[in-house]
């Protein structure tokens, strides 16, 4: 038990610590580094991993329905946010729009622009995440009947519809239709200017930070007796029952609060976009985060935050220069063609399924202490059982 | 007490159980003993709610189980061990003893039943941190017995647990069921070694095809000879 609670409080203050780094780098390094593309992008797509392994992993159930309810919050986020002078020309088919508010602008009247900033956008990602949860669980009372492959195909197909739906005209003054929808609040609005220019980097931090107290929340969840109950019915259907679980409820909860987290990574996704549109959250969303959890390790949460920093530095940074033509280090090979950095990717992917088939971390958590211990291990050999 | 009353079930068109009678005193060890498809789980799968009955009734204390959802069952006090252990393979010892006591939410009370579980299994304790589908079949009926015990049951109704395990360890199983009787837990005992059923039975009920057609105390079952030759391997002379 004092063992446990030691090695939590290493993990948060390694995190805290990480998140001091990021913020330092912010400062130093150009803000236009694709390390903080790749940071912010990962860290949304962290939280959109561990949302789907609390459903995939933890309780059992095989949803494909993440893009879905991502496209939910990511509308209902941008939706909220566009400041009233901007309606006009982001609703320019649909006469600005029927909703004239945005809750940044509405708080900042009230209690200032620093306060209405921050719990502007963070209210605004809460009622994305409440969004999200009310369309799982009205698709839940039917679809949670189904198992395994069925449920897959079912939450599978919501998903697609929700995505007509969002595109269909005649929600048009409501979702801008097939449109997009921008010039919402994002994380740049994050960074502290002073006259014109940009004095504090803050976006990446604050996308981290949020990603990782919502991941935070998912652990708390996970490590309850709600998540025990989840794990049970992943193990043991039947048994779990006979301990007096009810299976319809706890299915039903553990589908709403990964819809939850989803809708919040959706509406952080659009705000690292800047722009949102249903087009954008296709099928291929879907098995992208999948691959991130299955690349992970099923069934572990820091395995899907490190595959998703892999993962997304990978397809959006070191790879990159496979699509270069002209090679950058021996000048005058010109192997490289555009896409063939895919080729390589799905190569790579490969190798890890076959080499890896419970992915990065298996179901084993990465832990601060525990890595050290292994470190000293490795480098000195016998300080272990000084430790012990 | 537990008092069953022709009780009828039926999977689809197949009649399992027709009408079967049988009481469960507190503080004794009942047994129930029959052949393959005879409806023993059956029974104990309706009791525990996980199958619905056509008619009959269920007492408990005097209140009628049949129509309570399973965890109300649980609640009333009847712990169910099934059939095949059915441990939860991925989760630790610990986790799946804390999973047994799910209902409840007395932290302390909890935390006492783990150290009383530890005491009847000392085995427990050496493997808390390990995953449950790392341990040996004897293991994991301790441990199945055991989350079983974590619901502070009343009455515990055990499906053979005697399935699949070495005559050795079965002996061990036997002799803690019978520890946990001593300390006051109502036993309902469906086995298919009526050889060892019987011997620690204070009542026994003989379920063939769906009825009840002979009980009596565990020594009478284990001298008859009908008995003997169905279920014990007597052979006919």
């Amino acid at each position: 038990m004092i063992q446990e609670k030691k090695s939590n409080r290493a993990n948060i203050l390694f995190v805290i610590a990480l998140l001091a780094v990021i913020l330092v780098l912010e400062q130093v390094l150009p803000s236009s580094s694709m390390l903080f593309t790749v940071l912010k992008k990962s860290a949304i797509y962290a939280l959109a991993a561990v949302s789907m392994n609390l459903l995939n992993g933890f309780t059992g159930l095989f949803s494909l329905g993440q893009a879905g309810f991502m496209l939910i919050g990511a509308y209902v986020y941008g939706m909220l946010n566009i400041p009233v002078a901007d309606r006009a020309a982001v609703y320019q088919y649909f006469d600005g729009g029927i909703i004239q508010f945005s809750l940044v602008e509405g708080i900042s009247a009230a209690l200032g622009p620093v306060a209405g900033l921050i719990i502007g956008v963070l209210l605004g990602l809460l009622i994305a995440g409440l969004a999200a949860a009310v369309f799982a669980w009205l698709i839940g009372l039917p679809v949670l009947r189904f198992r395994s492959d069925y449920l897959a195909i079912a939450t599978l197909g919501f998903a697609e519809i929700i995505r007509a739906f969002f595109q269909w005209d005649g929600l048009g003054p409501i979702t801008n239709g097939s449109n997009l929808l921008r010039k919402f609040t994002n994380f740049d609005n994050f960074n502290i200017r002073s006259g014109g220019k940009v004095v504090v980097n803050l976006s990446t931090t604050v996308t981290v930070l949020i990603a990782a107290l919502c991941i935070l929340v998912i652990i708390l969840v996970i490590n309850s007796t709600y998540g025990r109950a989840f794990k049970a019915i992943r193990d043991d259907e039947v048994a779990a029952e006979a301990m007096g679980i009810n299976l319809a409820r706890h299915k039903m909860l553990s589908f709403v609060i990964s819809a939850f987290f989803a809708g919040i990574a959706g509406g952080m996704l659009a705000m690292y976009q800047t722009t949102a549109q249903a087009l954008a959250f296709k099928t291929a969303m879907t098995y992208e985060i999948l691959l991130i959890v299955v690349i992970g390790g099923i069934g572990s949460v820091t395995g899907s935050c490190i595959s998703s920093f892999i993962f997304i530095g990978a397809s959006e940074w070191w790879l990159r220069f496979l699509d270069m033509e002209t090679s950058n280090f021996i000048p005058g090979l010109n192997i490289m063609r555009p896409g063939f950095r895919k080729v390589v990717f799905s190569v790579a992917i490969m190798i890890i399924v076959l080499f890896f088939r419970k992915g990065i971390m298996g179901e084993r958590e990465l832990n601060v202490r525990g890595a050290g211990r292994w470190l000293r291990q490795k480098l000195g050999g016998k300080s272990v059982k000084e430790a012990k | 007490m537990l008092k069953i009353d022709n009780l009828r079930v039926a999977y689809g068109g197949i009649q399992a159980l027709s009408g079967i009678s049988l009481e469960v005193p507190d503080g004794k060890i009942v047994t129930l003993i029959g052949a393959n498809g005879a409806g023993k789980s059956t029974t104990l799968r309706t009791i525990s709610s996980l199958v619905k009955a056509q008619s009959g009734s269920i007492q408990y204390d005097g209140t009628e189980l049949l129509g309570l959802p399973s965890n109300k069952i649980l609640e009333a006090g009847i712990a169910q061990i099934p059939e095949g252990r059915r441990v939860f393979p991925n989760l630790t010892v610990l986790e799946n003893l804390k999973v047994g006591a799910y209902l409840r939410s007395d932290k302390g009370g909890i935390e006492k039943d783990v150290k009383w579980v530890y005491e009847l299994f000392p085995r427990l304790e050496e493997r808390h941190w390990q995953l449950a589908g790392t341990l040996s079949g004897g293991e994991q009926q301790m441990l199945a017995v055991g989350r079983g015990l974590m619901s502070r049951p009343k009455m515990m109704m055990l499906d053979e647990p005697s399935l699949g395990l070495a005559p050795l360890v079965v002996q061990d199983i036997f002799t803690i069921i019978q520890e946990i009787n001593r300390q006051g837990v109502t036993i309902l005992l469906v086995e298919q070694n009526a050889n060892m059923a019987l011997k620690i039975a204070d009542y026994a009920y003989v379920l063939e095809t769906g009825v009840i057609t002979k009980s009596g105390t565990g020594l009478e079952l284990l001298n008859d000879e009908s008995i003997k030759e169905a279920y014990l391997g007597k052979t006919r002379q």
